[in-house]
Formats: structure tokens, sequence, C-alpha cells
């Protein structure tokens, strides 16, 4: 039986076993989204801007380990998507958005609602198509399933003009899919595994450095046993926290720019690096001709391109972190004897790594006014790391970071590689959706709250009962912080003064709002906050002029750090 | 370091501006390109001649291969191979140079494919070398317009380049190159 390409939209989408789609409306979207008036197994949630809506599918595909979906209209409404999409390639997040396009005979002419947005996002997906023929739909559907959750996960875009959501075809959902020019490498090459366990060997300061690519691979369990097997100490990267649990013993902190003094300094005195679904962003390296200059480095990813990008790999092996991780356990049970004695052999290394925790520990002064890192450690005692935690952008993230414990994985969500202001708050929504029952935290900034503001409305009319902590400093804190540091304090664009009672905008938008001032007020507002059943805004003011230490100045060594 | 790249791809829309973005985006350049049809209608070849080091050059072969509409990439350097280009050019004709050009022309084996009062257009084949010396030798004469276009290759010998289908790039090297 012939079915419309919006009818095939739907099933399509149900034989993906979509539950979820984040959405927002447009002329070019009206049969989709007729279509899904009746389908009540598909939850719809409308944001308020589409910037949002591919925050939120984000923030729902980081949580759940699922495709993240969602809709919008054609011109303005798929230009608005891009921000969203650039943050989720940056991260290698699986979303599919899904952009409503002008009729096909219509293309090319300028007409009303036309962007070109499969020219436009094309640099910043992981592929992107134009359905031109309804024939073509379920096809393309499959596809975009399979190519955003395979290999290294990324967004896709599926444009659909709006004669092609009417026009009929047969529907056939394919069993499998068959793309003759993209097959991944999953299982790492046997002959190199075995010569990094050589290298393994004959090392005597190891350190695992660890990345997002712990948690899109699910490799949290082998990493740990991985490191526990040999004792070898772990470090992460921002996007890799909660792969490697944050209060185990081996565990250093994050490193780079503000990564911990024990992190960095491993790395330096290191003479192997594991990496591990880690890419070595100029952020975790600091100046990347110094970073771990006495190392010899092993490179695990499943992304040819990112290795020997942008330094220089003794043994790379392409292939799926867990996987990778799993046959080095298997071949290390095999020559036990060999590894009998590596841990007491690496002892005095971990000795020093824990020494140089103990003496520079994260910390911070707290005398004064209060300090965003007293109120993190609260949300963590607080919660004992079982929230999902959602970050914006700034120093907010960074404390987020340092002072909260990760444990499990996809505990973290935040923008790690393009550094989106207003990704976190929506973010949150998406996974707030997924999980009805979990706490979820925004950890926020007085700035970037404000990017994203208006999804107030989408919490409070789907009853997320997210919890909006502002680490409210009135300035743009990390870019006054860079002012304070190497522009002589010059303030110029950062103060935040100008901006809403946010506890009035709470009462605008319905939702609950809380205001803290002291240390002592902490525990019990937040107790109460997190409690509450309302989505849920928590004006923290803290200290405006507290800084995120230890920092390595821009282009500087890991070395070169500044502490507290 | 110059290098001849062929990438085998899908015959589709968009598949052109996929791969130049991927070299404009990433700062590469690319020196010429060109792109046809296969024997295979659903596949075409695009040669592009690109310069830069190796570490340049290894990311460029990289992400072309990670692109999902490319199904193979090729670098000819270090293989055994054969390029030629084809080039028009437009030269004054003078009553004194006219019977120069035609030696020239004949010398290496080109064509006077139009011809005008003032202008004979000269079209010539052959590999770099070859058209390098050719132009050195006409540029004296004048030239009035040059058009060029780009080098093609091909494998030396019975070899072809296998449409194996892109797999598990990197597990026979564990490196993921090619
Ligand atoms: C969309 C966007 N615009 C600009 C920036 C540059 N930027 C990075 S951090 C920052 C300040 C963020 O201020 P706020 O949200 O108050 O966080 P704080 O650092 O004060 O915790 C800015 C402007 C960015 N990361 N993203
Ligand atoms: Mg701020």
């Amino acid at each position: 039986m012939k079915k419309t390409g919006a009818q095939i939209f739907v099933e399509s989408l149900r034989k993906e076993g979509v539950n979820t789609i984040f959405c927002y409306p447009g002329g070019a979207t009206l049969n989709i989204t007729d279509e899904l008036h009746h389908a009540t197994d598909i939850k719809q949630i409308v944001v308020r801007h589409e910037q949002a809506a591919v925050h939120a599918s984000d923030g729902y595909a980081r949580a759940s380990g699922k495709v993240g979906v969602c809709l919008v209209t054609s011109g303005p409404g798929a230009t608005n998507t891009v921000t969203g999409i650039a943050t989720a390639y940056m991260d290698s997040i699986p979303i599919i958005v899904f952009s409503c396009q002008i009729n096909t005979a219509l293309i090319g002419n300028d007409a009303f609602q036309e962007a070109d947005i499969v020219g436009i996002t094309r640099p910043c997906t992981k592929h992107n198509y134009l359905v031109k023929d309804v024939k073509d739909l379920a096809r393309i559907i499959k596809e975009a399933f399979y190519i955003a959750r395979s290999g290294r996960p990324g967004p896709v875009l599926v444009d659909i003009p709006k004669d092609v959501t009417a026009n009929m075809a047969d529907f056939h959902y394919p069993e499998d899919v068959h793309i003759r020019s993209y097959r991944p490498t999953y299982v790492g090459h046997v002959g190199q595994i075995k010569k990094a366990l050589k290298l393994i060997a004959s090392s005597e300061r190891p350190v695992l450095y660890t990345g997002g690519g712990i948690i899109s691979s699910g490799a949290s369990k082998e990493l740990r046993r991985f490191s526990e097997m040999l004792s070898i100490p772990v470090t992460s990267t921002l996007m890799g926290l909660g792969g490697f649990p944050g209060d185990h013993p081996l565990f250093m902190g994050m490193l780079g720019m503000h990564g911990t003094y024990a992190a960095n300094m491993a790395v330096i005195e290191s003479d192997l690096i594991i990496a591990v679904g880690a890419r070595f962003d100029d952020r975790a390296t600091g100046k990347v001709d110094e970073f771990a200059p006495r190392a010899k480095i092993i490179h695990v990813d499943i992304d040819p391109t990112s290795i020997s990008k942008n330094i220089k790999v003794d043994v790379p092996i392409v292939g799926d972190s867990r996987n990778v991780l799993k046959k080095m356990i298997e071949l290390l049970e095999q020559e036990k004897e060999d590894f009998k004695d590596y841990p007491s052999k690496i002892a005095p290394w971990v000795e020093q790594i824990n020494k140089w925790m103990a003496s520079y520990p994260l910390t911070y002064n707290r005398t004064g006014l209060l300090k965003p890192q007293y109120v993190i450690e609260r949300i963590y005692e607080l919660t004992k790391g079982n929230a999902i935690i959602a970050t914006e952008v700034g120093q907010n993230q960074m404390w987020a970071a340092q002072f909260y414990k990760f444990i499990k994985p996809r505990t973290i969500l935040t923008s790690g590689g393009l550094g989106t202001m207003g990704y976190g708050f929506p973010a949150s929504i998406g996974a707030q959706v997924a999980f009805p029952d979990a706490l979820v935290i925004d950890i926020a900034g007085d700035g970037s709250i404000q990017m994203n503001i208006q999804e107030l409305a989408t919490a409070a009319q789907f009853n997320l009962p997210v919890k909006i902590v502002i680490l409210n400093n009135r300035y743009l804190g990390m870019v006054r912080q860079w002012q304070e540091l190497f522009y002589e304090r010059r303030y110029t664009w950062t103060p935040m003064d100008y901006a809403p009672d946010f506890l009035k905008l709470a009462e605008a938008y319905g939702v609950a709002g809380y205001r803290i001032e002291k240390e002592e007020e902490v525990d019990t507002v937040l107790k109460e906050a997190f409690m509450n059943k309302k989505t849920t805004i928590i004006d923290v003011r803290i200290d405006p002029y507290e800084c995120v230490y230890p920092i390595v100045p821009p282009g500087a060594s890991l070395k070169e750090m500044l502490i507290v | 370091m110059r290098h001849i790249i062929s990438v085998l791809v899908e015959n589709e829309f968009g598949v052109l501006s996929r791969i130049a973005g991927l070299f404009s985006g990433r700062g590469f350049n690319i020196e010429s390109l060109c792109v046809a049809e296969t024997m295979d209608p659903t596949i075409s070849t695009m040669t592009i001649v690109t310069t830069g080091n190796e570490a340049i050059l290894e990311q460029i072969l990289k992400q072309l291969n990670k692109l999902i509409n490319v199904i193979k990439v090729i670098d000819f350097k270090d293989m055994d191979y054969v390029s030629r280009e084809m080039v028009l050019v437009k030269v004054n004709a003078t009553e004194k140079n006219r019977e120069e050009i035609l030696r020239m022309v004949e010398i290496f084996r080109g064509r006077i494919i139009d011809v005008s009062a003032k202008t004979y257009t000269v079209m010539i084949t052959g590999d770099e070398d070859k058209i390098k010396a050719f132009l050195t030798l006409i540029k004296p004469l004048g030239i009035k317009e040059l058009v060029r276009t780009g080098p093609v290759a091909m494998l030396r010998g019975e070899k072809t380049i296998k449409m194996k289908e892109k797999h598990g790039k990197g597990e026979e090297d564990g490196q993921g190159v090619l």
C-alpha cells in the first residue's frame, strides 16, 4: 500500500525505535506535523528556538546513548540549528536533524524561506542528505541513523522538501544498510595491540589519557579493569569525565588548561602516554611541542584522522576504544606472568603522583564572598554523583568539571569542542526527557543562561524539573579572568550587571526560583530545590572576581601552570 | 611536495562540493582538479593535484577517506604511474614566427586546432615535463591565452585501481592510512 512521505517519515521513526523528538513547526513541516497529531507513542517536545531543539536532542543522546532526533522547518528554522549541529559535530554526538525544505520545484529560486541548509551544514555534519524523491526517503532515514551512531558518531542532517512529504510511495523500511563507501573499523589490529603491550611492559611512568571515546564506545568498565590490572593512573579530558570513577584512587582528575597539577605533571614526566578515545585537542595538550616530552605514545581511536594529527604517535591503533581495551585485557590475562611485577615496578611512579595530588590538590580560598567551588562541592555531596550534570560554558563549566566528581559515564553534558554558551539548559531538557525521574542539574553562568533562557517555557510546559544553578558572578567570568590575567584588568564588554532579576524571571515563566547569597544557605536551599518537582532556577550570588585555577596560559606548556 | 591523488567517489550531486569544502575548510590547496564518470556510471574519478608536507598529505588522505561518499583514495606518489595533461594555447601568429610555431608543434606532437589571421590555437598533451618544456619554448613567441585540464593518472602495466570496497580502513596496517 502506498503511503505519503509524511507517513513514511513517521513509520520510519517508529522502525528506529524513536519515542521522542524535539521540534518546532513551520509551513514546510505541516504535512509531518499533522501526521504526528495522532502519534501518541512519539513524545513531541516543542521548544522555543530551534537551536534549543538541537541541543536538547544532543543532551538526550549524551545522557541516554541513543540517537537524538529533532525536526525543524525550512529557511530560518534550518539555519537556527547550525550552532547546535556544530556543537554535536565537535563532540561526536549522534543526532539527526530533519529540516523541512521548500518544494523541490522551487529549490534554487531564492523562494520564500529557502536556505541551502545542506550546503551550509556540509562542514559541520558527519553527512547530510537532500531527499529529492519520496522513494528514497525510507532508505535515507535508515542510512542517516546508521551513519549517526556508527564509527565515530556525529550529527546527520536530512533535508526533506515539502512536496516529498506529500508524495506517495510504497513503504519498505530496509532491513540493513549497505553503503559501499562507508565501513568504520571497530576491531583494532592485533599486531599493533601487541606492540602496545610491549611498550607498556617496558614503561616505568605510564599515564592513561582518556577522552570522549570511552563514553561513546561504552568502555568505562574495560578502562577501569585495564587501569586496575596494571595500576596505571588515569587522567581524562573534559569529554571523558565519568568514563573513569572520579573518586577512584588512580584518578588524577582532568588534564590541560584547567587540569590538576598532578595530571599535568604526570603527563610532563611520563615515559608512556596511552591515549584512548582522546584527540590531543589543544585545550588538553597545552603547547603541543612540549606535551609529554619524554613519552612514547600509544593512540587508540576509531577515527584515523585523529591519529598523528596534532602529535606524532608511536603505536597507532585504529579501532573502537571498548573493543581494543577488551583485547588488551584478554592478552594481559594470557600473559599474566610478564606483567606480574608491573604494578610493583611502577609503584614509585604512582607514589610520586599521589604526592603531587596531596601537595597540590584542587583548592580555593574560602574566605570572603561565597565561592562557586564550594557550591559545586556541596552539589556533589548532596547528590553523591547520582545526578546528570549539564554545564554552560566558561568558569561555571570548569568549576563543575573540577569540583564535581563524575562517577558514571553519561552524567556530564558539556560542550567540550565548540564551547557553546547556551548549550547546557536545553541539553538538560533533553536529558530530563530521556530520564524523567533523574535529578538533572544545569550548572550555568549568568551570561550563558541568557543565551537560551526562552526554554524556561518549554521546561515548564512539559513539566521538566530541571534545576538551573546559576553561578552568578555578574560577569562573562571566563573572559573577565583572561582580562584580569593577560589584559591588565581592562574589563571591556564583560560586565553583566544589566541582567534580569532571575527570581522575577522564574515567576514570569511560572517556574520555581531560589536565591543563595551565603554559605549557610547553600545546603538548605539546594536540598529544598532538588526536592521541588518544578523547573527550578537557583540564583547563586558568588564572588565576582573568583578565578579558575590552575590555569595554563594559552600557548604555554602544561608545566607552566598558575596555581592558587 | 606535489602529489597526484585519485579519488573514486559516488557519482552524486554535492560530492564535488564536499571534496572542495574539505580542502578549503582545512586550508589545503588544490592545484588542479579533474572530474569525470568511470566505466561504472555510478562512480566518478577525481584527479587532484595538491602540495604539502608528509603530515599534511597524510591528513588530506585520511580526511578524504573519511567522507561518506568517497569509495577509494589513491596517492600516486611512490607508485609507478603514467599521467597526462592537455593544454590549449593561443599564440600570436605573425609572418615571422608562423613557421617556428608549426615546427615546435610538430616536435612536441601537438596539433593546431584553430587558426585566425593573427593567432594559432595549439593543443598539446603530455606529462608535466613535456608541457613545461613546450610552454617555456613557446612563451617568447607570445602566448595570448592558456587553458590546462590538469593531469589525469593511471598505474603502469597490468595493475588497476581495485574497486575493492572501503572496509575497515586500516585493519591491515593498523594505521588507517589507506
Ligand atoms: C556562543 C558563545 N559566545 C561567546 C563565547 C565566548 N565565551 C566563552 S566563556 C564566556 C563567558 C561566559 O559567561 P558566563 O556564562 O557568565 O560564565 P562564567 O564564565 O561567568 O562562569 C564567553 C563570552 C562562547 N563560548 N560561546
Ligand atoms: Mg558569569
